[in-house]
């Protein structure tokens, strides 16, 4: 990447280190980082089999807090979020029609304090959309993303590399957090991920990150890019905002209805989505395994018995799968029906598979 | 055998090796390593006719697809199968066992318009 270009882009504590350890880097919504150190296909064999890192300091922290925090999360959120202190909840985030404005795990700290994981890309839509919908509730709302930087931990061994920095990680269940005191820094540490493996996520200030990124890295942990994050959230079925959400989709649409919860107090969207529960939709996000050679991309269009059926948001080579891709597509289609995605001119043959694509031990 | 200092190159970084008239087409060293994972390789038809800087085959890595031009005019008379079996042999080997097809070629005179090593090697500097 020309360096001439990069003095706007935002940069992550972990930013130097990254290019220390080889970080091809590219412009990701704005962000400075690295697209892959040595292979995505090595990066992606690493966190399958031992353990790998990425930097994920640019993604959001808001912090949600006062008497009424639960009450109001429970309004701008899709899902039941859990009270118990140290549970974290996975939700989407909808607008009054229902549709995606982003997903989120909310963590309980204390009954009058959450901490909120975002999307790098939809901070600031999201702490707007936050405010706007505080009035009646008393909270105070605080966006915390600069002041952190961020370690996604992932993979069979990632537990073991953990374990020597945090001894009670392997303690903790998926989806809960901790405190942490690390490198005489205060922090946080999640049972959670996006590769499909099992893993933590651990949050400390700029000096602290770096800090932990020379020790994992001097431990043997393989520094991974977004090129292997992409192949490995989609083997694991994981949606990714911005790209198969777009603003124009509800959680049914993109095949999540199951953090929906309808029966709970009135949320936002709920009217939307009640609705469209009754009457159904026509296309949903979709699973396909390529049954001929070829790596299907965003925009590919699907085809069944020569109709248009839908169109692929997330596509790629996967090396458990080979060409794999979800994409909207005709909610008649049935699980193995074949269909054929349309790769530079040429209808390549695909079957409907369900999601994940990849069932981890986890 | 063709090798990076005795091959012609094309802007758009494919290698050319002409003996005999047949002209072996391959991707340079700097584009394998931009390119990064080969997965697949979609080769041309045997026998298909192409024009100078027709796009004739793609390369797919793990994060995008590629195509490549034929540098010179022609019909495609043979396309290196070992590669279908083993796209990655494009990165270990861009200039030789990872070639990707051959061309008779119509017109040998824009062979030699091609550019040498050096010529390329400059052009990626700018």
């Amino acid at each position: 990447m020309n360096p001439e270009n990069t003095e706007n882009l935002k940069k992550t504590p972990l930013c130097g280190a990254c290019l220390e350890a080889g970080g091809k880097m590219v412009d990701f919504h704005g962000w400075f980082l690295p697209v892959q150190f040595d292979s995505i296909l090595a990066e992606h064999k690493a966190v399958r089999e031992a353990a790998g890192m990425f930097d994920v300091s640019h993604m959001g922290q808001i912090w949600v807090e006062g008497k009424d925090t639960w009450k109001f999360l429970q309004y701008v959120n899709t899902n039941i979020i859990k009270r118990t202190q140290f549970k974290g909840t996975y939700s989407h985030i909808v607008n009054e029609k229902g549709y995606i404005i982003d997903d989120a795990i909310s963590f309980a700290l204390a009954t009058d304090k959450y901490l909120v994981i975002v999307n790098a890309a939809c901070i600031d839509k999201d702490v707007a959309w936050f405010y706007k919908n505080a009035a009646g509730f008393d909270v105070k709302i605080t966006n915390d993303s600069d002041n952190w930087g961020m370690i996604a931990l992932q993979g069979p061994k990632a537990i073991e590399y953990a374990s020597a920095l945090i001894p009670d990680v392997k303690e903790m269940a998926r989806f809960t957090i901790k405190e942490i005191g690390l490198f005489g820094a205060q922090g946080y540490v999640t049972r959670t991920g996006y590769t499909g493996e099992d893993g933590v996520e651990i949050m400390l200030p700029p000096r602290a990150i770096v800090h932990l990124w020379d020790e994992l890295k001097a431990a043997g942990v393989k520094p991974c890019g977004l090129g292997a994050r992409d192949v490995l959230r989609l083997e694991a079925g994981y949606l990714l905002n911005g790209v198969d959400a777009t603003g124009k989709q509800t959680p049914y649409e993109a095949n999540c209805g199951w953090v929906v919860k309808l029966d709970k107090d009135y949320f936002i969207g709920q009217d939307a989505l009640s609705a469209q529960k009754v009457k159904g939709m026509e296309r949903r996000l979709t699973g396909f395994v390529l049954t001929s050679p070829g790596v299907p991309r965003e925009g590919c269009k699907i085809f069944k018995e020569g109709k248009e059926i839908g169109v692929v948001t997330s596509g790629t080579f996967s090396p458990l799968f080979k060409g794999i891709a979800m994409g909207y597509a005709d909610t008649d289609l049935q699980e193995g029906d074949t269909v054929e995605i349309e790769i530079h001119g040429r209808l390549i043959s695909a079957k409907k598979v369900k999601t994940p694509f990849y069932q981890n031990r986890v | 055998m063709h090798t990076a200092e005795n091959s012609k190159y094309a802007k758009t970084h494919e290698w050319a090796y002409m003996d005999n008239g047949v002209v072996t087409v391959g991707i340079s060293e700097y584009a394998q390593q931009e390119i990064g994972d080969i997965v697949f390789v979609d080769l041309p038809k045997i026998g298909t006719a192409v024009q100078a800087g027709q796009n004739c085959c793609v390369i797919e890595s793990v994060k995008s697809a590629s195509e490549i031009y034929a540098p010179v005019s022609g019909e495609i008379v043979e396309v290196n199968e070992a590669v279908n079996a083993d796209p990655a042999v494009v990165n270990r080997a861009a200039h030789g066992d990872g070639w990707l097809f051959k061309i008779k070629a119509a017109k040998p005179e824009e062979y030699d318009g091609l550019l040498d090593l050096k010529a390329y090697k400059e052009t990626l500097d700018k």
